[in-house]
């Protein structure tokens, strides 16, 4: 970058307007998401007839037991307990 | 954070399991990672939204075999414009695309200046905290005088008198690293 006129640092600050405030905040919430997904796992895991309780009816089972229904959460879970 | 980390500190704690860092990494990234999907790349907002939590997902993920912890920026990059590609690539299966016309999707000139944009948007983070909300709001947010002056109880013509002093302050900032020598590439 050589010439920092004011026009073309306009036209660079203008380049990045914020991404949308939802988009951000869920990525931002990625780890508390991974540790969620952890924590279920385990638990179906440890725990045969919550397990199945999972299998049978995914958002039921984590709704019964007061989870968030993180959609990135509920998709991945998914996906694990599909061929099981 | 009071002082503003590097890229190499932000992702060394990101890793540690920090999660106000992972919030800081997302925030400093974000408008680049969304800018290269909708700019560049000229996805739909959903197809965007898709790419921006795909990129940050897989960032998390693979934090750990990201050899070398500055060149954070490059590879968001290089792993939102994969992204970008594979979207355009799996819209296009009705419509056969080359795969040249993919790669060039993503304009090199588009992409350039968004690198520009990014480094001058870290270097709004050094200028006074004053001067970085009003050439954020005006300029990225797209703000009018009235809209800024109400919120920040000034009058239009003072907007634009201190759009301009921070405008020159920035410009002093950037030019005094460039006759500094080569950017280290990371704050």
């Amino acid at each position: 970058m050589t010439a920092f006129d004011e026009e073309r640092l306009a036209r660079l600050i203008r380049a990045l307007p914020p991404a949308p405030e939802a988009w951000v905040r869920a990525a931002q919430e990625l780890p508390l998401a991974k540790a969620e997904l952890d924590e279920i796992v385990a638990r179906a895991e440890a725990d045969a007839e919550f397990r199945a309780r999972l299998v049978a009816d995914l958002e039921a089972a984590l709704e019964a037991e007061g989870y968030e229904r993180d959609p990135a959460v509920v998709e991945e879970l998914r996906v694990r307990f599909k061929s099981t | 954070m009071a002082q503003a980390l590097t890229d190499s500190e932000l992702v060394a704690r990101c890793r540690a399991g920090d999660q106000e860092a992972w919030a800081e990494l997302v925030d400093r990234f974000s408008r680049y990672v969304y800018a290269i999907s909708v700019q560049a790349f000229r996805l739909s907002d959903a197809d965007a939204e898709d790419v921006f939590q795909e990129v940050f997902a897989r960032a998390y993920q693979h934090l750990d075999g990201l050899r070398d912890d500055a060149a954070v920026r490059p590879w968001l990059a290089q792993l939102t414009r994969r992204l970008c590609i594979d979207r355009l690539r799996a819209s296009a299966r009705e419509r056969p695309t080359a795969d040249e016309e993919l790669e060039l999707a993503g304009s090199e000139e588009t992409l350039t200046l968004l690198e520009e944009a990014l480094t001058v948007h870290e270097a709004l983070a050094e200028i006074p905290e004053h001067c970085r909300e009003i050439l954020d709001r005006f300029f990225a947010r797209d703000e009018s005088y009235k809209t800024i002056g109400e919120d920040l109880d000034l009058p239009s013509g003072t907007i634009a008198s201190r759009i301009s002093r921070c405008l020159a302050r920035l410009r002093e900032l950037l030019e005094g690293r460039n006759d500094a020598g080569p950017a280290s590439g990371s704050r």
